[in-house]
């Protein structure tokens, strides 16, 4: 699949902006700013990079608890996302979301989800949405490789195989469902291999080569736009930091973390730029400091917000209904 | 006048609306050729083809999510799971996607889908296929539940939840289907949410329910006037949003309450709507709140247990009296 040089860059800011993103939750969370629960994607940011610049704006993405790389590849807005963390007023969802709930319909993101395995089936709706109005939008299904332990997994590949709807499962297999590895949670290696049993085309590739996935999800990408129906694709990755921030992942062998770190996605991006001409060190320099400020001005965005009101509350259960509150 | 069964009104909502929005679509198992297991989609395919009324997989799961995911990507589906009992397979998608998703997302997202589920015993199904579950759906914030007891109101309040924004589970009871009700055809239109509507008028006891049980308040009601008791039959319609007002009306007036339905009586909606009835209106009372509901007990298969464990209108006749004892 032919990339332009411009292509290249878009893509590199994307990773850029996740991983200074979710360096920067990390620390907000340690300083105490951030409640609830934090699952950063740092170590990952090919695959959804990769991925969603395979995607239009009208196409749709179902996302996970660890979702933020994949909501700032789809076009999400930092500083509501950041704002959203902190649990503001101009957060994502009025600070009733949170981290693991962050979602923009406008830009065709369903929403990041706390429920592991949730996405499958949504993502088959927007699938039978697209089909239904004969469009050739597709719907993008992320997900790690812990969830394709659930019983959605099944039910939602096999129901997007038999009705051939255009939806992209993109695994990306971390190694790890929370603390138990892969090898300990099922008794398979690849888990493309599960594609073979709905009959659909199954692909595992290097999920920290940026390219791989963008080649392989593009392809799929327009074979579901042809109605050629739906592809499992599993990119083999690593989160760096634990199962959420505070998780002191003592069930990680030596080594194993330090041997991943090698393959960190954006120095392998860069090393390309530099070698093949589409940017030099002075610019990637450059376009690291742009993305810092990036951050800073969305963390200022969040401090700034205020918090939302306590009536608030008691709105967006319903479309029309306000429930009642709490008189004190 | 003219009499059409419960099923009738399900289904000719469904086609109306099919028939003027072309973004509502009907899925679920057996909905297509077969008609529906209940046989409550008859002709729907024949009339709207594969596309609009789809056979899924037995996956009550990808049923209720796909629901969701099309929602939420602007179609009106209908879903229909075959029995209510299954909701526990799609619970997910209905308890923590359906119903949280507009609240997590700040609003930002409308999802016009109805669940229709079958629901109740009464027909030798056994505890898998018989139970009334609508106290799991009412406790759960961010879900509309209806319940419709007649060809009518089934009519007008699925013409209403096709087109409500919030997720609607609509509940549907199984012995009802074949019931023939009258309907006024200049009257077949949707019903609000939310609004109440008195089955029989009374001063002297205020029997409120729903579904099934409306039919045997009504016979019992009758039973009571030949003992000089005066009972108003409310038919609540709607479980959430319920109608308050109604309910404070009929309290008003008789100052006594039964509450009746099919759900077996611990943990059961009805104990809900007697919490707030007591917190609000205690003063109204002057005799204790009744509850009539199901044996704590599973649905058994042979009809003499299954009669025995289910709720009749001799027990709301039973309930009613102790008041005037």
């Amino acid at each position: 699949m032919k990339i332009t040089n411009e292509q290249l860059k878009d893509m590199y800011l994307t990773m850029l902006k996740i991983r200074k993103f979710e360096k920067n939750a990390m620390d907000k969370f340690a300083e105490g700013k951030i409640p609830g629960f934090v699952h950063l994607y740092i170590g990952e940011e090919a695959c959804a990079t990769g991925a969603c610049a395979a995607l239009r704006v009208d196409d749709y993405i179902t996302s996970t608890h660890r979702g933020h790389g994949h909501i700032i590849a789809k076009g999400g807005d930092l500083n509501y996302m950041m704002a959203e963390l902190f649990g503001k007023s101009d957060g994502y969802c009025k600070g009733k979301g949170g981290s693991m709930h962050i979602a923009d319909a406008d830009k065709g993101i369903l929403g990041a989800n706390g429920i592991v395995g949730a996405g499958h089936n949504i993502a088959i709706g927007s699938g039978l949405a697209i089909k239904y109005r004969k469009t050739d939008q597709v719907c993008v299904c992320f997900f790690g490789d812990a969830s394709t332990n659930q019983s959605t997994f099944h039910e939602g590949l096999n129901l997007a195989s038999v009705w051939k709807l255009p939806v992209v499962f993109v695994c990306e297999n971390n190694g790890y469902g929370i603390s138990v590895s892969q090898k300990r949670h099922q008794a398979i290696t690849d888990i493309s291999v599960r594609a073979s049993a709905y009959n659909m085309p199954g692909i595992t590739i290097d999920g920290n080569d940026l390219f791989a996935v963008h080649e392989a999800v593009g392809e799929a990408v327009e074979r579901a736009r042809k109605g050629q129906g739906p592809t499992l694709i599993e990119c083999k990755t690593y989160r760096w930091r634990g199962h959420f921030e505070g998780d002191m992942t003592v069930y990680r062998p030596d080594g194993e973390l330090e041997a991943w770190m090698k393959k960190d996605p954006i120095p392998r991006v860069e090393k390309y730029f530099i070698e093949n001409n589409v940017m030099t060190q002075d610019e990637i320099n450059k376009l690291n400091a742009e993305v810092d400020k990036m951050i800073e001005e969305a963390n200022k965005f969040a401090v700034n917000s205020p918090a939302p009101s306590l009536e608030s509350a008691l709105e967006d259960v319903y479309s029309d209904i306000v429930e009642e509150g709490r008189v004190r | 006048m003219k009499k059409m069964t419960y099923a009738e009104g399900i289904r000719e909502a469904m086609r109306k609306k099919m028939q003027e929005d072309p973004s509502v679509l009907l899925f679920g198992e057996d909905v297509g050729k077969f008609g529906g297991c209940f046989g409550v989609s008859a002709g729907l395919w024949e009339e709207f083809g594969d596309d609009r009324v789809r056979d899924t997989p037995i996956s009550e799961g990808a049923i209720v999510g796909a629901a969701v995911g099309s929602a939420a990507c602007g179609l009106k589906p209908i879903a229909e799971l075959m029995f209510v009992d299954f909701l526990t397979v799609g619970m997910d998608q209905l308890v923590n996607q359906a119903a949280k998703m507009r609240y997590m997302f700040g609003g930002k997202i409308n999802l016009p889908m109805v669940l229709r589920v079958p629901s109740g015993g009464g027909v030798g199904a056994a505890a898998q296929h018989s139970q009334s579950l609508e106290a799991w759906v009412t406790h759960v914030p961010g879900l509309k539940v209806v319940y419709p007891s007649n060809a009518q109101d089934a009519y007008g309040l699925l013409m209403t939840a096709i087109d409500d924004q919030n997720p609607v589970v609509f509940v549907e009871n199984k012995m009802l289907y074949s019931a023939k009700t009258d309907v006024d055809e200049n009257e077949l239109k949707p019903i609000p949410l939310g609004k109440a509507r008195i089955a029989k008028d009374g001063t002297d006891v205020s029997i409120i329910t729903y579904g099934r049980q409306v039919f045997d308040a009504l016979t019992a009601a009758e039973a009571l006037a030949k003992e000089g008791i005066s009972a108003e039959v409310l038919d609540l319609r709607s479980l959430y949003p319920i109608d308050k007002e109604a309910i404070a009306q009929s309290v008003g007036k008789t100052h006594k309450v039964v509450l009746v339905s099919e759900e077996c009586k611990r943990g059961a909606y009805t104990g809900d709507i007697a919490a707030q009835i007591a917190e609000e209106y205690f003063y109204d009372l002057d005799a204790p709140i009744k509850r009539v509901g199901a044996l704590n007990t599973p649905v058994a298969f042979a009809t003499d247990l299954e009669s025995y464990i289910l709720p009749n209108a001799r027990d709301i006749e039973l309930a009613v009296k102790s008041l005037f004892d």
